[in-house]
């Protein structure tokens, strides 16, 4: 089932376009990486996919019973966050926010909501804590948290592993995919191309070149492999 | 002492000073917390400085009641800082800036030109730093006050947890579908509405206090938006309320005793985090 269908899709700032001519679709249960060099239009792209901002040509069209406002949205934190006073459970449940409209508070099934996606990123414990004091594996476990209660369906991850060391960043990796086989259809920035590969079922690759297609693919294609080398000759 | 201001607690004007002193700083410490968080410190600073050009604008026009000219201007510079703050080559700080300063120089170079006030830099003092104008309070004048305190903590409730949503990430708030620039809107004419207010009691220049100390005060000690919130509103209001009748007893002007006693608070509040760890 289609989610999300872009057609001919030109995304950039100021009418001045970063991509172009973008064409692509996410399936329900599908794990898209968008990977691309720093500048490339990662993020520019991302924002139109949340209806941020504007596309400049083209279309963003949802199917299969999705709504605009549906999708979860994982975000790279800000400076605003690093000391803010709330408790875990107050931003878990901003997620469900989208739900309110303009009714002024929580009820019931959204607070369940809440406390059930906490159980199932295992922050219960934390609920009371504060955000600033937990570590950066934790505050993207509240942020997901959060995001699962904005969504059934799709997530969108904005590098979600970015800042966090080696073993939680694998914990972080092994809980996005756990997500994605309970059938939560994944989009996720990165520009961790080794990771990328390895969890994907498909690639999006965006720059001077765009490729989209099958993780298998993407391996195969000349863009991939100099993509692929590139990196790992800059990580070596 | 307490004979003395029992005495006192029998004017009128000592009791309207209190409610509308309470009021105020409940008011104006709600939304600290969203201002601090937002990096929004100064912006009622600035805000408060456009309200005392629009002073200058209406004592010269001799209008018989300033809050008319004075409410609206504010609400409209609010408006327009917010926006500022977001997509434009003038960034947030330097628009504050821009605007503050633009409005004082302006205010009181009007208020020099065109005045008919034989105490000029008296009036410009006690627009400034406050005045005994809180203590001269007509029974008009409270219940306004009264009434938009009242319309703000309405608000503030109703609105409470889009304002946490929008403050804490706008970015995800307006992907879930939350019209947060509408929002940002509202906090900004609410606090235009506080700024006009506590005009009374502090004077432009001390406005900031009265909108951050409480706020910062109770970040030091509460770890969440809830508790943080409601600590810094009882705060807000005890120190008001100590610094109205120190002021009243000692006879040191109102609002810098205020600001001295929230000042004093944030020490005590900073001691105690530490102790707390």
């Amino acid at each position: 089932m289609n989610l999300l269908t872009i057609q001919d899709l030109s995304v950039g700032y100021d009418s001045v376009a970063v991509v172009e001519g973008l064409n692509f679709s996410v399936d329900e249960g599908d794990y898209l990486c968008i990977v691309g060099e720093n500048g490339s239009g990662k993020t520019t792209l991302m924002k139109t996919l949340l209806h941020l901002q504007e596309p400049l040509r083209g279309q963003i069209l949802t199917g299969g019973g999705l709504k605009k406002n549906e999708i979860g949205y994982l975000p790279q934190q800000t400076i605003v966050q690093k000391d803010f006073p709330a408790s875990v459970r107050e931003i878990v449940l901003s997620g469900c926010q989208g739900r309110c409209g303009l009714r002024p508070f929580y009820n019931k099934e959204e607070k369940k909501l809440a406390d059930k996606n906490m159980e199932r990123m295992g922050i219960t414990p934390l609920k009371n804590r504060c955000y600033r004091d937990l570590s950066g594996g934790q505050q993207q476990r509240v942020l997901l948290a959060r995001a699962l209660c904005a969504t059934q369906k799709i997530l969108l991850l904005d590098e979600p592993v970015s800042g966090l060391d080696p073993k939680v960043t694998s914990e972080m990796y092994s809980l996005i995919e756990g997500l994605n086989r309970e059938g939560i259809t994944i989009i996720m920035i990165s520009h961790d191309i080794a990771s990328s590969v390895r969890y994907a079922s498909h690639i999006l690759h965006i720059g001077d070149t765009v490729f989209y297609g099958t993780r298998d693919a993407y391996l195969k294609s000349d863009i991939g492999r100099f993509f692929l080398a590139q990196q790992k000759g800059g990580e070596a | 002492m307490f004979e003395k201001l029992g005495m006192y607690l029998q004017y009128p004007f000592v009791r309207y000073a209190l409610i509308v002193g309470v009021l105020i700083a409940l008011c104006s410490s709600l939304l600290g917390v969203t201002l601090v968080l937002k990096r929004f410190s100064f912006i009622g600073d600035g805000l408060s400085h456009v309200a005392f050009g629009a002073i200058a604008i209406a004592s010269v026009l001799n209008l018989s009641n300033e809050m008319l000219l004075v409410l609206p201007i504010t609400v409209v510079s609010a408006v327009i800082l917010l926006r500022t703050g977001q997509n434009t080559r003038i960034k947030g700080d330097a628009a504050i800036a821009m605007i503050s300063v633009g409005a004082l120089g302006f205010g009181y170079l009007i208020m020099n030109i065109f005045s008919t006030s034989s105490n000029l830099s008296g009036d410009v003092c006690s627009t400034l730093f406050g005045s005994t104008s809180i203590l001269t309070l007509s029974p008009k004048e409270v219940w306004l006050c009264v009434i938009l305190s009242t319309i703000v903590l309405i608000i503030f409730i109703l609105f409470y947890n889009k304002i946490f949503a929008v403050t804490f990430d706008e970015n995800f708030a307006r992907s879930a579908g939350t019209n947060a620039e509408g929002y940002n809107l509202l906090i900004a004419v609410v606090i235009a509405v506080i700024i006009v207010l506590a005009m009374n009691l502090v004077g432009s220049l001390l406005i900031s206090a009265l909108v951050i100390f409480p706020a910062l005060s109770s970040m030091r000690l509460f770890h969440s938006f809830k508790t943080v919130t409601i600590f810094s509103a009882v705060l807000s209001v005890m120190c008001a309320f100590a610094g109205i009748l120190i002021s009243i007893l000692a006879g040191t002007p109102v609002g810098s005793t205020i600001v001295a006693v929230d000042i004093a608070a944030f020490a005590l509040c900073c001691i105690a985090g530490k102790i707390k760890g």
